[in-house]
């Protein structure tokens, strides 16, 4: 018994985990590298491999950031990773930097929050939002240009305010990020006592709730028609151009899968788009791509057509990208007014 | 007291493992430039006995209406007979259906991301659908590895 335990036990540590890898690199490569970039030069995510982000950042922030995330900000939380994995990763993310890692004083600066705010609103509130809500948008192909290589980061954001010391944050400010738009406020002429007042008031951010979306809500919207498949599609087509969309495509579902005229016409999909929309929505997240273009599925089952879309607004809570939120609600009500009207 | 910490620490990892997989959107990087990195993820889905359907090229879309962008692609896969299983039984995944990744450009590299499809359980939960998201997810993990390998 005894030994088929132990044997279970070494299987499960060599072939279950999927996070036995077996270094720093490799896990950084598995986790962190489709966002980050291979060598640390951003994308999607910030470009960690530059020397003023490293220079500044504790080992103790780079290790609470990858176990936190970033609510709502697109990086997720890499909890399941385990002490040591997030070790290695901060290990080799490190190996980058020629320089040691800095080590930030824990202790809180008490300035003046209300002089902070003033401070902020003047100096940081066009880069970093009101009240820390961070830059728009994300990853370089659609939000970005390729010269720009980050987005103010939300310091209002609970990841950050938990990973971030007050020392690092004034460090930062004190010092700006070479290589960013993030520019030294020492040598802009804030005393060191202004700073502290701007670091307290980021601080103070800590007591503002996210607004979270509410958890339950259904991943398909499902409408029935009493009309034929026929005629339902032809009323799906006049609502679509009735919202200012444009048919892009009507094809059926198994088109592509079996020989060509042979597919079933009571499975039909159709596709549609606006291009603004589709352009607005990939700038705040190029990976909006998974559902969009807009898209209808009707299927003709017992004399009955029913309608169906994804539920956009399920499917932003996916991307922990609080920016998606709005449009998706936007995009639910939208399906939602199509296909009430081709089944009225 | 052994055997019973052993267990312990084998349910333990047990759960990690379930938890820790529970990615909902997969992301994978690649070195190559689009045109090739496209073309490996394509013999990936192949070689991994799916049938690719159709190429959206949502950048050709975007250009034409006069944005600026750089190459976007959506690729769909599937296969016949659980497409045509699953639509006949389960209409309401078909809204989900086919399987597709999203494919872009960024600079000289590529980036590929998918929906895992072990949260179609959420439309739908029965224990024949559940080891075929399992497995799609599984084939969807193999072929991101190959396309982050890809050279």
């Amino acid at each position: 018994m005894k030994k088929i335990v132990n044997i279970l036990f070494l299987l499960l540590l060599i072939f279950n985990n999927p996070y036995a890898y077996s270094n720093g690199e490799d896990l950084y490569n598995h986790h962190c590298s489709a966002c980050h970039g291979i060598n640390g030069d951003g994308g999607v995510g910030i470009p960690l491999s530059l020397p003023t982000f490293l220079d500044r950042a504790s080992d103790e922030y780079l290790t609470k950031t990858i176990e936190l995330g970033r609510p709502g900000r697109v990086m997720p939380a890499f909890s399941g990773i385990g002490e040591s994995g997030i070790t290695s990763i901060v290990n080799y993310i490190r190996s980058w930097s020629k320089k040691a890692a800095p080590v930030y004083e824990v202790s809180r600066i008490n300035g003046d929050r209300e002089a902070g705010k003033k401070l902020y609103l003047e100096h940081c509130v066009s880069c970093h939002g009101k009240e820390g809500s961070g830059g728009k948008g994300t990853g370089v192909t659609f939000s970005r240009s390729r010269a720009l290589s980050i987005i103010a980061p939300s310091l209002g954001n609970e990841g950050f305010l938990t990973s971030a010391s007050d020392h690092m944050i004034k460090d930062v400010i004190k010092q700006g990020r070479k290589g960013t738009p993030m520019m030294s406020f020492a040598n802009k002429g804030l005393t060191d006592k202004q700073i502290n007042n701007i670091v307290s008031y980021i601080r103070s951010l800590e007591d503002k709730k996210r607004v979270s979306h509410p958890d339950v809500l259904p991943p398909l919207l499902v409408y029935e028609s009493e009309a034929s498949i026929e005629e339902t599609l032809a009323a799906i087509k006049k609502a679509i151009v009735g919202s200012n969309f444009r048919v892009i495509r009507v094809q059926r579902f198994d088109d592509g899968y079996v020989e060509k005229g042979k597919g079933d016409d009571k499975k039909i999909i159709i596709y549609f788009c606006n291009f603004n929309m589709l352009y607005s929505a990939l700038a705040i997240d190029p990976r909006v791509g998974l559902f969009l273009p807009c898209r209808i599925t009707l299927i003709e089952k017992n004399g009955k057509v029913k309608l169906m879309s994804i539920n956009p607004a399920t499917m932003s809570k996916k991307f922990n990208n609080d920016e998606l939120l709005k449009l998706c609600d936007e995009m639910t009500s939208l399906y939602e007014s199509i296909m009430e009207e081709a089944t009225l | 007291m052994k055997i019973i910490s052993r267990w312990t620490a084998l349910f333990i990892l047990c759960i990690g493992s379930i938890t820790a997989s529970a990615q909902d959107v997969m992301i994978a990087r690649s070195l190559l430039a689009f045109p090739e990195a496209m073309s490996s993820l394509q013999n990936s889905i192949i070689d991994h006995k799916y049938t690719l359907s159709r190429v959206q090229r949502v950048d050709i879309g975007l250009k034409k209406a006069g944005f600026k962008t750089d190459l976007y692609r959506v690729v769909f896969f599937g296969k016949q007979e659980e497409l045509k299983w699953i639509s006949d039984t389960h209409p309401e995944l078909s809204a989900y259906l086919p399987l597709k990744f999203a494919i872009f450009a960024e600079k000289d590299e590529t980036v590929v991301v998918a929906l895992n499809p072990v949260l179609y359980s959420e439309i739908a939960d029965e224990k024949k659908l559940n080891v075929i998201y399992k497995r799609w997810a599984e084939d969807i993990k193999s072929i991101m590895s190959e396309f982050r390998k890809s050279e």
